[in-house]
């Protein structure tokens, strides 16, 4: 058997540190920064996932979803709605006539705790409402107890029932110890058939940061180079304003390049990003400095 | 009848071995009445090129043993020259010194050897750093052997090239010592205790030659990294630096007071200084 | 191979100059003597330009042997009626009052900076200027403790110090060579290189008002005879040189038949040596920031790469990946990762050994970017195929060009690394610690970057073994430099 890179997880965090500070030293102005917070603005999943969601709260987010700001001309809609499965059959008939995606939570999200059954179980509720894309969580006790097939198996199974609809593995980073850890998962991750990895539930601190985020990216690229498949990214979590997602642009520019700078391959799991992403746009366009009370919040 | 005396040949120390000259000259040692005392090689190029060769071969090996086993070694050395101490007695008396001054010499140059060879062990962690640096990085810096060191004794002690020698090879260099012109016998007979003291072969090569002959073919060897001369001559010492800027040689220049003092600042001065960095985080 | 990542993006950066508007440049530089600015006694001017366009910035004073006796002179005087009769706290504090004015005029010297030698903003801006700073801070305080650093000793400064600098890290250059000689209590003769006299000039209006007496530091401009006037005068005490190997060798002769101390810090060919155990990404990154940091005009530039063969392909595949994102351009532009080459000559002697790699046969890749028309570029340059008998992996190119090999173990790595006559620096990638520690031991080079290449700071000394020329730099070490002990 040849040298694999997709068995070589050895990370160091401090030239990951390095890189992500070129990155973020990158200065985007005028027409790059409008084209690159629009190109953002397309790539959100627009989240709601609290205790707290009813009917109507995944109703205005919806309704968000299809009108960012109105006032403004030319602007694109978020990629996709992540909501509980409860609530899928909710945000899916708000969305009937748009493109825009509902994406939902599965496998005992948050935490990942429960059984398998009970996970393929609620897998099946969230296809069977009309999810068109699943956001499953990894089981993390298992993983960092060394049981690499069963969380490999576990995926897989997911996987099975998703079929088409587009699978996204949140490797809960900050959970998982060290940068090799979380190469180790995305790796594990693709090879188990994810058509994502995501980073984070959101729930955990720290959630997407820009130094997980790039060892993801490269492991995407590892098993590109490796396999010629592509794999697309959400980090998720922590992601609030429109210079960080810039610096994600960035990064994902420089790492993966043009294949990936698509909504259909890169998304931001963000609940506030947008009204940000907003005022920065109205700012370019009028020249003024924004407030959020111009903004609607959901 | 008087018992007519076997007179000792006193050969080149290279590698280990008690060679004669690959060029069959030799320099004849008098006493000050004139007097035949031995015939001394005269150590050629040749000679010297080889004895490079050997200590290049050797400072793999030396510089890699533990500073406590180089201490031991030389301890020993101090040993084997304690047994010997007659000897050598004789050796530098039949060059028309004192036997008081004789044995003075050979008192201080055992005393010398065991200072050196505490040493050993000790140096690098006066001259050794840990640098705080304004990144995350662990940063450290220790001294490193030069490498093959050219030793040029022109002064005034029998023993001088045994100061010289012994803080150059504490440090894991390996020497290549012109001996004295004035006592070449007593640097012969001293390479008969290295050779039976566990010193490596090739560690410690002793030509004897002419004057003037070699100093310069050192300089310009670019096998060579450094030059340690006690000299009181200018124009040698000059010239000496000029050739060594061949290979950027380092050229350490030792004074007749700094010969006779006891301190690490010869053992530190053939030493290179090493930093490494490797960044800190998980 | 794998097939490539497609880098060419619909999304590019817009243009981000850095501002100039705040920059107070003069026509004309005069010679810094004594502490004021004072015309050339044979009233020579040499222009100077900016690299990226090869435009004239400003006209500087040449340096004639007449104006040297008198900058030697002024050094002297300064120091010995002067400079050693002020105790080293008070020394300490002209220091620090220095590299606190040049932390408040940082961005106008980072512009400067690389106006005059091409290098990127980015660069000089979070590095150069940065670490000059840092570097008179760090040696300030050293001034009144010195008697700690050397136990049983008692230092005793030098006298007066000729410092000759190059043009790849100009100000940085300048602070590496002039705070540790103050603070040794030394009085300073410095001349910047021909091509980058700016930030030195720049330097000496910090100095004149930081009202350090005068004469302590005169600053001189001029090129290699400028140079050798200051290494023959009879009342300097100390060279230290930082330079080609070619000139090292040159000064060593020089002042062979003085008693001048001498540091000298010279031209490397660094190895950097890639394991298959590597966090490989770093290693990547490493190995770019190696050899196309300040466009490969670095001493101790990674410019020999040595890949072990298990992961040749998909790590030469990062690699050219990876350059394709370099972006070449306007140093000024904050976004530039590779800027001007510093000049023509140095441009002609690059090109020459681009030319000797193809005709020695081993295989040449550039990448795609797209280089001004005006001013001196070199689009970051990789040599595959290549052995050690080629030139280009046994002589310093100074330019943004990797050659590559292979190897195949761990003695292999370690024999081809150290088969140069130099040894400045190396690096080392790989995960496993006690390989590191293995190669860091049998590597004969001053520094040593493990799992990290190009980094530097003022409290860690650096210089190099062999023809890298000799004494420390940085650090307790570099006090030695300075002192008579």
């Amino acid at each position: 058997m040849k040298f694999n890179i997709l068995n070589q997880f050895a990370i160091d965090k401090i030239g990951v540190d390095e890189r992500v500070a070129r990155f973020s030293s990158r200065s985007i102005k005028s027409k790059s920064k409008v084209e690159g917070l629009k190109l953002a603005l397309s790539m959100i999943d627009l989240t709601t996932l609290e205790g707290s969601d009813t009917i109507g709260k995944v109703r205005q987010l919806c309704f968000k979803a299809m009108h960012l700001h109105d006032a403004m001309a030319n602007l694109p809609t978020v990629a996709a709605v992540c909501v509980y499965p409860a609530m899928v059959r909710y945000a899916k008939h708000e969305l009937k006539n748009t493109n825009i995606k509902v994406a939902s939570v599965a496998t005992a999200f948050p935490s990942g705790q429960s059984s398998t059954k009970i996970k393929i179980e609620e897998t099946k509720l969230a296809v069977g409402e009309g999810a068109d894309e699943v956001d499953m969580v990894i089981s993390r006790g298992k993983f960092l107890a060394g049981e690499y097939e069963f969380v490999s198996d576990e995926i897989k199974t997911i996987k099975d029932i998703c079929g088409k609809i587009h699978l996204k593995v949140i490797l809960e980073t900050g959970e998982l110890d060290s940068l090799d850890m979380i190469r180790h998962a995305s790796i594990l991750a693709m090879q188990s058939g994810a058509d994502f990895i995501k980073t984070s539930t959101g729930k955990i601190q720290p959630a997407s940061t820009m130094q997980f985020t790039l060892v993801m990216l490269e492991a995407i690229r590892d098993y590109f180079y490796s396999t010629g498949k592509i794999i697309g990214m959400k980090p998720a979590g922590g992601i609030s304003n429109s210079k960080t997602a810039l610096q994600y642009l960035v990064m994902l520019k420089e790492t993966l390049g043009e294949d990936w700078m698509t909504p259909k391959l890169f998304r931001f799991g963000a609940s506030r990003l947008a009204n940000d992403i907003l005022m920065q746009l109205v700012k370019e366009e009028k020249g003024n400095y924004q407030s959020l009370d111009y903004f609607s919040k959901d | 009848m008087k018992r007519l005396e076997v007179l000792k040949t006193y050969k080149l120390f290279i590698n280990g071995e008690f060679p004669r000259t690959e060029s069959g000259r030799y320099l004849q040692l008098k006493n000050k009445s004139g007097k035949l005392i031995a015939n001394i090689s005269s150590a050629s190029r040749k000679d010297f090129r080889n004895s490079v060769v050997a200590a290049r071969n050797a400072f793999d090996n030396w510089s890699n043993r533990t500073p406590f086993n180089r201490g031991q070694i030389i301890y020993r050395i101090a040993e084997m020259l304690e047994g010997r101490k007659s000897q050598f007695v004789e050796e530098i008396m039949s060059l028309g010194i004192s036997k008081h001054t004789a044995l003075k010499e050979i008192d201080n140059a055992i005393d010398f050897t065991i200072y050196i060879a505490g040493w050993c062990d000790k140096y690098q962690q006066i001259i050794s750093s840990v640098n705080p640096v304004s990144t995350s990085h662990f940063n450290f810096s220790f001294a490193e052997p030069m490498g093959v060191v050219g030793i040029i004794s022109d002064n005034n002690s029998p023993f001088g090239f045994l100061r010289l020698m012994l803080s150059v090879i504490a440090g894991g260099n390996c020497a290549i010592v012109v001996a004295n012109e004035k006592y070449p016998n007593v640097a012969i007979s001293f390479s008969e205790v290295l050779q039976t003291s566990d010193l490596p072969k090739g560690v410690v090569n002793i030509l004897t030659a002419k004057k003037n002959e070699l100093p310069q073919h050192i300089a310009t060897h670019l096998d060579v990294n450094a030059i340690v001369i006690a000299t009181n001559n200018d124009k040698e010492l000059s010239e000496i630096k000029r050739s060594s800027s061949v290979n950027v040689k380092r050229v350490i220049s030792v004074s007749e007071t700094e010969l006779n003092i006891l301190s690490p600042d010869l053992i530190l001065s053939t030493q290179e200084i090493k930093t490494t960095w490797h960044p800190i985080g998980i | 191979m794998p097939k490539s990542i497609k880098f060419k993006t619909n999304w590019d950066y817009s243009p981000a100059p850095e501002s100039t508007s705040h920059i107070r440049l003069k026509k004309k530089y005069e010679l810094f003597i004594n502490g004021k600015f004072i015309p050339p006694i044979e009233n020579k001017y040499f222009e100077t330009i900016n690299p990226a366009n090869e435009e004239v910035i400003a006209e500087v004073a040449l340096a004639s042997k007449k104006d040297i006796d008198k900058a030697v002179q002024s050094a002297k005087n300064a120091y010995e009626k002067v400079w050693s009769k002020i105790s080293p706290q008070e020394k300490g504090k002209y220091i620090f009052r220095i590299a606190r004015m040049i932390q408040e005029r940082a961005r106008e010297f980072a512009v400067v900076e690389s106006l005059n030698g091409g290098k990127p903003i980015r660069e000089s801006r979070d590095i150069d200027i940065p670490l000059a700073a840092n570097h008179f801070f760090y040696y300030a305080g050293w001034a009144d403790k010195l008697k700690y650093a050397f136990p049983n000793k008692s230092p005793k400064s030098i006298g007066v110090c000729g410092q000759i600098i190059p043009w790849n890290f100009p100000l940085l250059m300048a602070a590496w060579k002039i705070a540790p000689a103050l603070a040794c209590g030394n009085t300073v003769v410095l001349k910047p290189a021909e091509t980058t006299p700016l930030t030195a000039m720049l330097l000496a209006e910090i100095i004149q008002e930081s009202e350090l007496p005068d004469g302590v530091v005169n600053i001189v401009n001029g090129g290699g005879e400028t140079g050798a006037e200051i290494v023959k005068h009879k009342n300097v005490d100390k060279i230290a040189f930082t330079g080609s190997t070619e000139v090292g060798k040159i000064i060593q002769t020089i002042i062979a038949d003085t008693n001048k101390k001498l540091t000298l810090e010279l031209g490397g060919k660094a190895a950097q040596i890639v394991f298959d155990d590597a966090p490989i990404d770093q290693a990547v990154e490493g190995i770019i920031n190696g050899i196309f940091f300040n466009q490969g005009h670095v001493c101790c530039a990674g410019s020999r790469l040595y890949v072990q063969e298990s992961i040749y392909e998909i790590f030469i595949r990062k690699l050219i990946d990876r350059m394709e994102t370099l972006i070449v351009g306007n140093p000024l532009d904050k976004n530039t990762d590779i800027g001007a080459i510093n000049s023509k000559p140095q441009l002609d002697k690059i090109n020459y050994y681009l030319k000797i790699g193809q005709t020695e046969g081993a295989e040449i890749f550039q990448t795609n970017c797209a280089i001004p028309k005006k001013g001196y570029w070199c689009k970051p340059t990789l040599f595959l195929h290549t052995s050690q008998s080629h030139r280009i992996i046994q002589e310093e190119i100074f330019g943004p060009v990797l050659a590559v090999q292979t190897f195949r173990t761990i003695d292999e790595a370690i024999e081809k690394a150290n088969n140069t006559p130099y040894g400045l620096s190396a690096g080392i990638w790989t995960d496993k610690g006690s390989k590191i520690f293995h190669l860091a031991k049998k590597l004969r080079a001053g520094v040593i970057w493990a799992n990290t290449f190009n980094k530097f700071d003022p409290s860690s000394p650096f210089g190099g073994y062999k023809e890298s020329g000799f004494g420390r730099e940085g650090g307790i070490h570099g006090l030695t430099s300075y002192l008579n002990l």
